[in-house]
């Protein structure tokens, strides 16, 4: 899934300052499985809201709303008969879900909310951690199913460097060496051998080093 | 030969090797790497220039490299991979060859967390064995990594690092096995202070005849104090310093301890000639390169072989 945080209060509260009257949008997709931008996140936010412009003796007129999705056109057009009665609109979703409704709604500011971390996985309860950098050309069969661009903090293809120690990266002692865990995991294949086969120099096209990127399925065009 | 490096035809003669590091100034004053080159001039067959170690913003290494080639010396230009694409580091290349710089050193690099811009963007677009590699098929085929025919080939000897401290250690030696596959001359290892570790490590490279492909020289940094010994042991990654050095240093007042760093340095390097397989040495005194004279001719390496 898509794993965001929450960005700091006085952050928010600086975007939103002109504002009197504004939609705080929830997405019901990722950011609700990682606990950052769902239904019940909104409600914290706008209560945090209301109390603080409170405290500021301002007003502001929130309304509360979540899609199922914020990067699908269809939900998105739910909230097309309440857009004119508000100034900006606070979104809870990735990245992607901010644009796409700012995309949508072109007379009104849409607001991110939350910093769109990474591609993760919820590791334990509270703990989510990266996985995916969306390079476009996956070689996790030839590493152990375990991603040295992802999780190798220099992204070697023929890791691990000279700084992993006990398992972990030069970086950060909390930070686990990629490379140390794709060698624990060929051995644990019987695959140690393929450690020596040279990984050439990656195609970084199909990253975002190609620019901007697009799937385009014919099959399913109308 | 490969090249026309000074350190090539050492090492071809079957000449004990010792090189030696220049680390470039922060700023713009030549007169630092003319310095410390004058210090390394004739004790050395060569000399790597560091390329912004530990991330730190420094003078770049390909144009203090001509400031020693200029001077008589063997440069060995250090390249990381984490500041540079592969567009950079070709034209890099081109550009080392063409003043007459016959050495590099391929390296992935310090992350850029342990400098001074910490909130840089790395490129790593290839790591240091497909640098290795590249500079490689530039040299032999005459090829960019895309294919193209380079017209003026630039004809470097391609050293790489190696550190047998590292973990995992298992892999410690496949992992030199993959940079002679790729196409390495010559390694400059981490700074020695655990012989055992190490002499485990040459061991496993003797049994896969690795010796024998590549040249391998053993790196040394002598101790200036105890805190540095300690500051490597327990802050620099990668880094084994067993608790016997530090004793060692311990065990003679403050102002000798930099005299005890340096007669360490020399058992070493006596102890590390004796192993077989170790084509030569490579001292890395930071920030300390007026002591290395002194090293080289208390290890008996004085003078250089004339090639």
């Amino acid at each position: 899934m898509i794993v965001g945080e929450r960005k700091p209060m006085e952050e928010i509260e600086a975007m939103i300052d002109p504002f009197e009257k504004i939609i705080v949008l929830g997405c019901r997709e990722c950011v609700t499985v990682c606990s950052v931008g769902g239904e019940k996140e909104v409600g914290i936010l706008s209560s945090e809201l209301r109390l603080s412009r409170k405290q500021k003796g301002r007003d502001i007129d929130i309304l509360e709303f979540s899609l199922e999705r914020q990067c699908d056109h269809e939900y998105i057009e739910q909230i097309r008969s309440n857009v004119p009665n508000y100034e900006a609109i606070l979104s809870m979703a990735c990245g992607a879900g901010v644009q796409f409704v700012a995309e949508a709604y072109p007379e009104i500011p849409v607001l991110p909310a939350i910093n769109t971390t990474f591609i993760g996985v919820t590791e334990e309860q509270g703990l989510w951690t990266e996985r995916c950098q969306a390079c476009g050309n996956c070689i996790l069969h030839l590493t152990g199913g375990i991603c040295p661009v992802a999780r190798c903090s220099k992204s070697l293809m023929n890791g691990p460097c000279g700084g992993s120690s006990d398992g972990k990266c030069e970086v950060n002692k909390e930070v686990v060496c990629g490379w140390q865990l794709i060698i624990e995991r060929l051995k644990s294949l019987g695959q140690l051998d393929r450690y020596e086969e040279y990984i050439p120099i990656k195609d970084w096209s199909t990253s975002r080093d190609g620019g901007p990127r697009k799937v385009v399925r014919e099959d399913l065009r109308i | 030969m490969k090249s026309a490096s000074r350190l090539e035809k050492v090492l071809e003669k079957g000449e004990f090797a010792v090189t030696s590091e220049c680390g470039p100034p922060r700023g713009a004053d030549a007169e630092v790497i003319r310095k410390k080159g004058e210090i390394l001039r004739d004790v050395v067959d060569s000399v790597n220039v560091t390329d912004n170690q530990t991330s730190v913003v420094r003078m770049s290494s390909a144009a203090s490299c001509f400031i020693l080639k200029g001077m008589g010396l063997d440069p060995v230009l250090q390249m990381v991979t984490r500041d540079r694409n592969r567009i950079a580091i070709q034209s890099d290349i081109l550009g080392a060859a063409a003043v007459g710089i016959n050495n590099i050193l391929c390296l992935s690099g310090d992350h850029q967390v342990f400098g001074d811009h910490p909130k840089a963007k790395n490129v790593y677009d290839m790591d240091s064995i497909q640098l290795v590699h590249s500079v490689k098929k530039m040299r032999d085929e005459g090829k960019f990594i895309e294919g193209e025919e380079i017209k003026g080939v630039p004809k470097l000897f391609i050293g790489a690092a190696c550190n047998p401290f590292a973990d995992p250690f298992e892999i410690r030696v496949p992992r030199l096995a993959k940079k002679v596959w790729a196409g390495v001359d010559f390694i400059q290892t981490q700074c020695i202070y655990n012989l055992d570790k190490f002499e485990e490590w040459m061991k496993g490279v003797r049994d896969r005849g690795l010796h024998e492909k590549v040249y391998i020289l053993a790196g040394v940094t002598p101790m200036k104090s105890v805190g540095m010994a300690k500051y490597m042991k327990n802050m620099v990654p990668g880094m084994d310093v067993p608790d016997e050095v530090i004793e060692r240093l311990k065990g003679v007042p403050k102002e000798q301890r930099a005299e005890e760093g340096i007669k360490i340095c020399i058992e070493t390097i006596q102890k590390l000639k004796e192993i077989e397989g170790v084509s030569g040495v490579h001292i890395m005194a930071i920030e300390w390169e007026e002591k290395v004279p002194e090293i080289i001719k208390g290890a008996g390496l004085y003078p250089r072989p004339q090639v």
